[in-house]
């Protein structure tokens, strides 16, 4: 038996597949692999897998993970590519090794965000982001699972961010706790929408690029 | 991706309907390409993407050097606002290219309610609704599928009809466009050689006229074209295209599975099935093919659940071989198989024990009427000992749930045929007492009613469809005798089924019915949350036609039906003499038993693979 660790792409088309789906996927995808996914002892056996940390949808990621176990004793050599021949656009498996280093040491993940200005970039955005996004607290409005609206200080969830201006867009480098919470890197958005409407975007683009454990090395 | 459909998806639901790249989608270098195709289908992406034939024509046409076929679905009420609020083109899913500058856009059309839908996505492409709007060779607006056995309420949008099966006619009808293309002809003349081709109807070269009381009074083919069009079929189900490598969609669609076809037709003649008489007739795929399909097809795509599908399932004569063939492979690699479509008459414990072993939930019969006086005039030939039996099989073995399906409103139903139903759903209770080994798990029976739609091309094209006030009378009637609680009931109660009635059977002057529909709003009516009753009166009052001529109305024997320049290849005059056994009661036995000589025969030389 071996516990194995996907890394995979998640990228253009592939970036709208829900979470559900996502893992139907790749359900679909495994038995090009030849390996006996361990299943549930249930009623209605189903394939164990889980995604580590669900991306949301619309975003793009460089480093999803994906956790699974199969009955043989394997590394994981040869999976990605089976697996890659069966794969949507915008899927693309890099990386399948063992399941070493527990999901608990994940701490933050690091994202690239693109702030985009139909208007051009307004003057002086970038210096009052900047200190927006360095306050000690950012309330903002979120919705819970219980559908209602709650405030929620995103400050404390918030790492660090760098700010750079391009053409009709601000990039932001963000590095954001990962899980107990996790913040969404959207939600920059919504609190300069709250903050400082006037630098509202008119359209915020995100990509994973990195998750990392608790000393900012890349988490694998 | 364009960014304009970036900005719009985070705001609609499931947006990855509208993205694409699934895998096995065809993408094609565009410098290899001469001929674009958008094929439409008028109905959302799960819908459309369930659809068999639609899978396989794509796959066929996509096979043709310098063709390439994308796939467009009309997009859910949120999606749609975005796109025309945003100036977005409808477009197609491989490329992203909004379909205005496609050559030939071809709809796939299976019901009548996906109508409207057909005028909104033409429109939201741009291109003009009407046929005659439409001076150049591109875009050729091409149509196919069941719905089209009458395509005259949508006559005057619709340039060319495919009728039948379009394996072979396609193909032969994109060569003609690029013939057309080259020799640098006119529409008129592309469409006047397109109705020499055998299996294309092309509405413009036909000119009907009205008697005075609104019946047809004459259809004068124009320009040579033929005086009547009978469908295509594939005669040879084993040297037919079977799309093995088919899209993969990466979002759940309602048939979100393996579909391996086992056969077309059906032997069975029920006299209101327009589907049992316009597929005609039966042409079986062998067993040896259809399991190397279904292994191929699983292990191309990853599904774990393959339906063996077709009419009638259980009268595929080597159902258990396949099954059997089938479960090594299944047990292997986790697969199930479902098997819809099948007859209380033939459902036996053999093949029960082959089917999916861990989901024993729920099986469904549809014996259409509740009496065998009824079920005789329907030539549904099902008793009600042998639908017991089946219950009595299924409840034995571990089935703790039986949906049953019945007809309101067909020919000559009286109160008792009503009551009948509810007789059958306490026969069925009680087989379930006898027979459940744990009755402590508890049964659900449930009894759906839909209210009978006469279609074209059916024994029953002369009859008239009840009236709302009476098939609401029926159904309480029927509610009101169902009193156990564990039987449930579902009714259709829907106006939709009356819209049905009036399009099935409708002529050339619905065209303009259907525009002001459409242009008061009505875009996805085959659905519930789409569908408004107060919108289609309107646009009956102003267009001044009564919506119960169509429906309610019975036709005479010698009365010009507005389909009649279309053949199935069954003969109208066997239509009028199932009508007439009907009448009496008078069951026809399947073809199995005997050749009832309906004439479908004739479009494979003679002699029918039942």
């Amino acid at each position: 038996m071996s516990k194995l660790r996907l890394l995979f792409v998640k990228e253009a088309q592939a970036s709208y597949i829900s979470h559900l789906d996502l893992i139907r996927t790749f359900q679909r995808a495994f038995p090009r692999t030849e390996l006996d996914i361990k299943h549930t002892q249930g009623y209605h056996p189903h394939p164990i897998m889980s995604i580590v940390l669900p991306l949301p949808v619309g975003q793009s990621s460089d480093c999803e993970l994906l956790d699974f176990e199969v009955v043989q004793d394997t590394d994981g050599a040869g999976i990605a590519e089976r697996l890659n021949t069966g794969m949507p656009m915008g899927l693309r498996v890099l990386d399948c090794y063992p399941a070493t280093r527990p999901i608990r040491e994940l701490a933050y993940l690091r994202a690239e965000m693109e702030l985009e200005y139909d208007g051009g970039v307004p003057a002086g955005a970038l210096d009052d982001l900047h200190l927006l996004l360095a306050r000690p607290e950012l309330v903002i409005q979120k919705r819970t699972k219980r559908k209602d609206l709650a405030d929620v200080d995103i400050a404390p969830m918030l790492r660090s961010v760098t700010l750079t201006e391009g053409e009709g867009i601000v990039c932001a480098d963000v590095t954001v706790q990962a899980q107990n919470p996790g913040l969404n890197p959207q939600l920059l958005g919504k609190a300069i929408e709250t903050y400082l409407p006037e630098l509202a975007p008119d359209f915020i683009r995100v990509r994973r690029k990195a998750i990392l454990d608790a000393e900012g090395r890349d988490f694998r | 991706m364009d960014k304009r459909l970036e900005r719009i998806l985070p705001r609609v639901q499931k947006p990855a309907r509208y993205v694409g790249g699934e895998y096995n989608a065809v993408m094609k270098d565009k410098t290899d390409v001469d001929t674009r195709i958008a094929f439409c289908f008028p109905d959302t992406y799960e819908i459309g993407m369930s659809n068999l034939g639609m899978r396989i024509l794509y796959g066929v046409m996509n096979e043709i050097p310098g063709v390439w076929c994308e796939r467009v679905f009309a997009p859910w009420g949120d999606m749609e606002q975005e796109m025309r609020r945003a100036g977005m083109p409808l477009f197609a899913l491989e490329s992203g290219d909004p379909i205005t500058d496609f050559d030939i856009v071809a709809f796939s059309v299976g019901y009548e309610m996906a109508f409207p839908a057909i005028l909104n996505m033409l429109d939201l492409a741009g291109i003009p609704i009407h046929s005659a709007e439409r001076a150049a060779l591109t875009p050729l607006v091409i149509a196919g599928g069941t719905a089209m056995y009458n395509a005259e309420p949508i006559a005057d949008f619709i340039d060319i009809v495919s009728l039948g099966e379009g394996e072979e006619v396609t193909v032969e009808l994109v060569g003609l466009y690029r013939q057309a293309r080259r020799e640098g002809w006119t529409k008129a003349e592309l469409l006047r050689r397109a109705a020499q081709l055998p299996g294309l109807y092309v509405p413009s070269l036909y000119d009907v006229t009205y008697n005075e009381d609104g019946t047809v009074a004459a259809i004068t083919p124009l320009e040579g074209a033929p005086a009547v069009v009978t469908k295509r079929i594939v005669t040879d189900m084993d040297k037919s295209y079977f799309p093995v490598k088919t899209i993969v969609p990466s979002t759940e669609i309602v048939q979100d599975r393996v579909m391996l076809e086992l056969f077309r037709g059906c032997i069975r003649g029920c006299r209101f099935c327009q589907a049992g008489y316009v597929y005609r007739p039966v042409r079986n795929r062998s067993r040896e093919l259809c399991a190397q399909y279904g292994v191929a097809s699983c292990n191309d795509s990853g599904y774990q659940e393959v339906t063996l599908s077709s009419l009638s399932t259980s009268d595929y004569p080597p159902l258990t071989e396949l099954c059997d063939e089938l479960e090594e492979f299944c047990t292997q690699r986790h697969v199930n198989l479902s098997l819809p479509s099948l007859r209380a008459d033939n459902f036996s414990m053999n093949l029960m024990q082959r089917l999916a072993r861990g989901r024993k939930t729920g099986l469904t019969f549809a014996p259409e009427a509740g009496t065998q006086r009824l079920r005789d005039v329907i030539n549904k030939n099902v008793t009600l000992e042998e639908l017991l039996r089946s219950c009595h099989t299924a409840f034995a073995g571990g089935y703790n749930a039986v949906k049953l399906y019945f007809m309101l409103g067909l020919p000559t139903e009286t109160d008792e045929d009503v009551l009948g139903i509810a007789d059958i759903a306490a026969r069925v209770m009680h087989e379930w007492r006898e027979a459940a080994p744990n009755k402590n798990r508890g049964v659900r029976i449930t009894v759906s009613t839909s209210w009978f739609v006469p279609k074209p091309h059916t024994a029953f094209q002369w009859e008239p469809q009840i009236t709302r006030e009476e098939y609401e009378r029926r159904v309480k009637l029927l509610r009101e005798a169902i009193n156990t609680k564990t039987v449930t009931y579902n009714w259709h109660d829907s106006a939709t089924s009356v819209i049905e009635a009036v399009l099935a059977r409708g002529d050339r002057k619905l065209c303009k019915v259907l525009e002001t529909v459409w242009r008061k709003g009505a875009t996805l009516d085959a659905w519930e949350e789409y569908f408004s009753f107060d919108r289609w009166q309107e646009a009956f009052a102003e267009c001044g036609v009564d919506p119960a001529f169509y429906a309610n109305r019975r036709r005479e024997k010698d009365e010009l039906m507005p389909w009649s320049m279309i053949s199935s290849g069954v003969t109208e005059a066997y239509l009028w003499r199932e009508n007439e056994r009907a009448r009496q009661g008078i069951t026809t036995p399947d073809c199995r038993t005997q050749c009832n000589g309906c004439g479908a025969n004739r479009l494979v030389g003679g002699k029918c693979d039942v």
